[in-house]
């Protein structure tokens, strides 16, 4: 009976491979396993070496991307399982590049605190693995594991701070709010599984999206997995972990969470919404709406009433959440602009909230706090800073000529294009959340102009080499943004078109 | 009518040529004060300069069509173009602000308020004339957006830290304000930009192809929406009853250059934005919307100067007579007529000179005396004469008074109400202009009364023998005889600006607001088309 089994099921062939097609991958790999293995041999003495190391390693993995974009080629493995095209360079871009920044960020705070370095940053990269990985997935196993692959070193990073309570209690938390949500993804993927019978995307979009009306089925795995990535992009009513993980994890792991663990997120949502579920529009718009209103209202309000800066920044980042997501809720009506948009706002999004956190922990190697009062009186004792932190702050509120403003543009722009009631509500309700969020960003700008330092403690901030250039980077890019929006509007992406849509 | 290519870059020089100076501001460490107050007051007439030359290369025969005409590509993405042009509308209030801009800088010279800083504060004030300048010669509403967001920080922080005591709150309600606005007529923008694709057969930001389509091809409910969207954005800025509680909050707390700069031009970009986009873009929801507007006009008119009656702190009552003022304006506009907008941007310019002078006077007040509390005040005549009668002077020509630029802003703009453009109800603008009427009593009322109580009669006892109240210095002088100049000299030949404006105006009317009918013609006549 056996032999007959495996004569069925015949001889392993490996599919073909496009070595190109995984060469980021491989590359984030092979500097990863160097890492773990420099600390393997030389132990603590290579503890210097691993923050360049891995920098290196990082913009190491830009040139196969690079070389990709310029090849222009899709490019397509695995059944289609895994798929190279603009998107998804772009999307790799961005967090290769989120990394880099997160890691000029860690290398003084990881040294200073005597905490573990080699581990640091080997697991750091293995979670971007995660995430370029997601940006090519196309499949639920590929999705699931790229997720995995990407959260489990987060959880541990976000204890790395191993002496202090509120570290582990971050931890902890990530931790059984991730897994929770995984569970959740895991039991809808399972659903679709049943009701489309095959993993692939595409080929669950062909079986779904035939029937006038979706089967119970159907309905209840969409809503369970955009529930698990709504855990993951931090979004109301599921957001409850980030608040307490941001402030209690070491800040660069904070930046890296906010920023790239949210867009990677945001990828999967878009992979699996553009090419798994796009003709089911009737079940996903409706959830995204009231996920995005809900997120964008409830965060923007919490955040008002903060008196922490990360804390601040962890429910504003629930409300940028909302603000993305607003565009995918009128997908259907707008197709590849709707992708355009959260892709333009992940971008941004990146540069002003790492710049944003590069800030917070410069002041902090000063003071020693994050509370909002810490950065009074600011610009009497760090002009360059209080510039840097209001290029940042301003253009979270999407004042322009900073980045901030083309983003929310391009998020008004879809909901307006759909030229449907619901898209103009929503619409409306990300210029009112505009307002609402102005007023905290704009009291942290009051607090470091106009008022007096505390205590009159005015001593100078040293400001690192590896922090000022991550400050160079993040507030060009969110000026540049800003000024010659075209920058981030010439790539081409779109999803609906690999699948004829 | 077609706009006058002139691939030239002097425009473009003018409008980057303050954030250029900022710039180089920058490169300097902030205790050189003296070396950066020469930088950003030569920067400043180095724009006057340019745009002098714009005065003097403009050809006034064809004031009606874009000039200095330049389209270059900025977004693709959008079809948002770096589009930029003059005519006769704009000219007006593009030369108001490059010259009060040097008077501001000339005026800060001894003036920086508190907290110091003068680096930080001068190439604020810089960035703010780029994006004033900006947005009156942006023919491209996305530019137009960005440049009339760019005046809001430097605003925001000229408030918030060089402001007096309240400033935090003032800063902050401005901010919120404006931005409440700007964020829905942001939509209000890109609603007009997707539904005018239809008929323009392609998707455009191009404030010229768009005043050319006027409305066309978009459903009147639409129409309405947009035009309210615009209508916040718009109105708040200018501001219109009831959307103008920021602004005494902001003027008082205002440092004098911010209050100078906010009366004199700012306030402007609202009017401004009315009579550019909104109602050549969208003349049928302009019709519908015009009672309403002229309603909350008068409204303005006559609260204002009540509130200026009841005011005790003479910058404030200034601010209030600013919402009475934009009054006016805001009556002028709503009748749709060529007469009425023309005297709108006459009132736009003469208000921007005299409260602009009279905010200058009440800075001046109160460096003297430390404090603007009307009660307080008195025997300025005795004490300071020529600081006294620059007060008259300043407050007869803010009341109306004939041969002074006041009366050309709010007489012909009454006069208008009489006979609003075809389409809309002749008595109920006839009504308005009985009330804008009284409007000018109250207004003669309030400021005869300031007059009366801050400069006549004796020094109150407190005042009698300081020292520091001194008459009108040096600074003071040079940077307000130019104002002082130039409101005698509108007064006495107000066909200058009205020469130059005119044919603009006319060409933005030229649409619906045009037919016997109004713009319920279109429908007539569209009906008659199908019928026939």
């Amino acid at each position: 009976m056996l032999a007959q089994l495996a004569q069925s099921v015949g001889e392993f062939v490996r599919p073909p491979i496009d070595w190109h097609a995984a060469a980021p991958e491989l590359t984030l790999l092979g500097v990863g396993a160097l890492l773990t293995m420099m600390d393997i041999v030389w132990l603590e003495r290579g503890r210097r070496l691993a923050p360049l190391l891995a920098s290196l390693g990082l913009l190491a993995t830009m040139v196969p991307i690079v070389t990709l974009a310029v090849d222009g080629a899709d490019r397509s493995m695995f059944n289609g399982a895994f798929v190279v095209d603009n998107y998804a360079l772009l999307m790799k871009a961005l967090f290769v590049l989120s990394g880099y920044v997160v890691v000029l960020l860690s290398t003084n705070y990881i040294a200073e605190g005597d905490y573990w370095e080699n581990e640091y940053y080997g697991l750091l990269l293995s979670s971007v693995l995660g995430m370029v990985l997601m940006a090519s997935a196309r499949d639920l196993i590929t999705i699931f594991v790229a997720l995995e692959l990407l959260s489990i070193p987060a959880y541990m990073l976000a204890t790395w701070r191993k002496r202090d309570l509120k570290s582990n209690e971050a931890g902890l938390k990530y931790y059984l709010m991730g897994v929770f949500a995984s569970a959740i993804m895991l039991y809808g993927m399972s659903l679709l599984y049943g009701g489309a019978g095959s993993t692939l995307l595409v080929d669950i979009d062909e079986a779904i999206s035939a029937a006038d009306s979706p089967s119970s089925v159907i309905v209840l795995g969409i809503i369970f997995v955009i529930i698990g990535f709504a855990f993951k992009v931090s979004a109301f009513p599921f957001h409850t972990w980030a608040p307490d993980t941001y402030e209690g994890a070491p800040t660069p792991v904070t930046a890296f969470l906010s920023v790239a663990s949210k867009a990677a997120g945001f990828v999967a949502l878009m992979n699996l919404l553009f090419v798994g579920f796009f003709g089911r529009d009737d079940v996903y718009e409706p959830v995204l709406w009231i996920l995005a209103a809900a997120s964008m209202t409830v965060g923007n309000l919490i955040a008002l009433r903060q008196t922490n800066v990360v804390r601040m920044l962890a429910y504003s980042g629930v409300a940028q959440a909302g603000y993305m997501l607003a565009p995918l809720a009128v997908a259907s009506a707008v197709g590849d602009a709707a992708l355009e948009a959260t892709v333009t706002y992940l971008v941004v999004y990146a540069a002003m909230n790492l710049g944003a956190f590069a800030v917070v922990m410069a002041v902090a190697r000063k003071t020693r706090s994050a509370e909002i009062e810490s950065f009074r009186g600011l610009f009497h004792y760090a002009p360059g800073l209080t510039v840097a932190m209001t290029i940042f702050l301003f253009s979270l509120a999407g004042i322009p000529p900073l980045g901030g403003w083309w983003a929310k543009f391009r998020v008004m722009e879809a909901v307006i294009d759909a030229n449907t009631a619901s898209g103009v509500v929503i619409g409306v309700f990300v210029a009112v959340n505009s307002v609402i969020a102005l007023y905290y960003y704009a009291r942290i700008g009051l607090g470091m102009w106009a008022e007096e330092a505390p205590d009159g403690d005015v001593t100078p901030v040293r400001v690192t080499p590896s922090l000022m250039a991550a400050l160079g980077i993040t507030a060009g890019i969110t000026l540049a943004f800003g000024v010659y929006p075209q920058l981030i509007s010439d790539f081409d992406v779109s999803l609906l078109a690999g699948i004829g849509g | 009518m077609d706009p006058i290519a002139g691939n030239d870059w002097m425009l473009t020089a003018l409008v980057f040529a303050p954030l250029a100076g900022a710039l180089v501001m920058a490169l300097f460490p902030k205790e050189e004060e003296g070396l950066h107050k020469q930088l950003a007051l030569v920067t400043s007439l180095i724009t006057l300069g340019l745009g002098v030359w714009l005065l003097v290369d403009f050809d006034y025969g064809s004031a009606g069509r874009i000039q200095h005409w330049l389209d270059k590509e900025w977004i693709e993405v959008i079809g948002a173009g770096y589009t930029i042009g003059v005519d006769g509308m704009s000219l007006p209030l593009i030369a108001l602000t490059v010259l009060v801009m040097p008077l501001v800088f000339v005026y800060s010279w001894d003036h920086i308020p508190s907290p110091g800083n003068a680096k930080a504060f001068l190439m604020l004030m810089l960035i703010l004339e780029t994006g004033m300048i900006g947005t009156f010669v942006a023919q491209d509403l996305i530019l137009f957006f960005v440049f009339f967001e760019v005046v809001l920080l430097p605003m925001f922080f000229m408030i918030a830290v060089w402001g007096g005591e309240d400033r935090r709150y003032a800063s902050l309600k401005f901010f919120l304000y404006t931005l409440f606005g700007s964020a829905l007529m942001l939509l209000g923008f890109l609603a007009l930009f997707f539904l005018s694709a239809d008929s323009l057969g392609e998707h455009t930001f191009n404030m010229v192809d768009l005043t050319n389509n006027a409305g066309m091809g978009i459903a009147r409910s639409s129409q309405l929406l947009i035009f309210g969207g615009m209508f916040l954005g718009f109105g708040v800025k200018v501001p219109m009853f009831p959307f103008h509680t920021w602004l005494p909050d902001a003027h008082t707390q205002a440092p004098t250059q911010g209050s100078v700069i906010l009366a004199a031009v700012l306030l402007k970009l609202g009017t401004y934005g009315f009579i550019r986009i909104a109602i050549p873009m969208l003349p049928e929801a302009a019709e519908a919307w015009a009672p309403y507007i002229g309603l909350l006009a008068v409204i303005g008119i006559i609260y204002g100067a009540l509130g200026c009656l009841a005011q005790t702190d003479m910058k404030r009552l200034i601010a209030f007579s600013s919402v009475a003022h934009m009054g006016f304006v805001m009556l002028g506009i709503a009748t749709l007529t060529d007469f009425g907008i023309n005297a709108a941007i006459f009132g736009m310019v003469a208000h921007g000179l005299i409260t602009g002078m009279l905010f200058f006077i009440a800075g001046s007040v109160k460096e003297r005396y430390h404090t603007l509390e009307i009660s307080r005040l008195g025997g300025m005549l005795v004490q300071a004469p020529h600081l006294g009668w620059i007060l008259g002077f300043t407050a007869m020509a803010s009341l109306g008074l004939p041969g002074l630029a006041g009366f050309w802003g709010e007489f012909p703009a009454i006069l208008s109400a009489y006979n609003p453009a075809n389409g809309l109800a002749e008595e109920t603008f006839r009504g308005y202009m009985v009330v804008a009427a009284v409007g000018t009593v109250l207004a003669a009322g309030y400021l005869l009364w300031l007059l009366q109580r801050t400069a006549m009669g004796e020094p109150p006892e407190e005042f009698k023998n300081d020292p520091e109240i001194t008459d009108v210095n040096t600074f003071e002088w040079i940077a307000w005889t130019p104002l002082l100049f130039l409101i005698v000299l509108f007064g006495v030949a107000p066909g200058l600006i009205f020469e130059v404006t005119d044919p603009a105006v006319v060409e933005s009317l030229n649409n619906c607001l045009q037919l016997p009918d109004g713009c319920d013609g279109v429908a007539d006549a569209a009906q008659a088309a199908s019928g026939g």
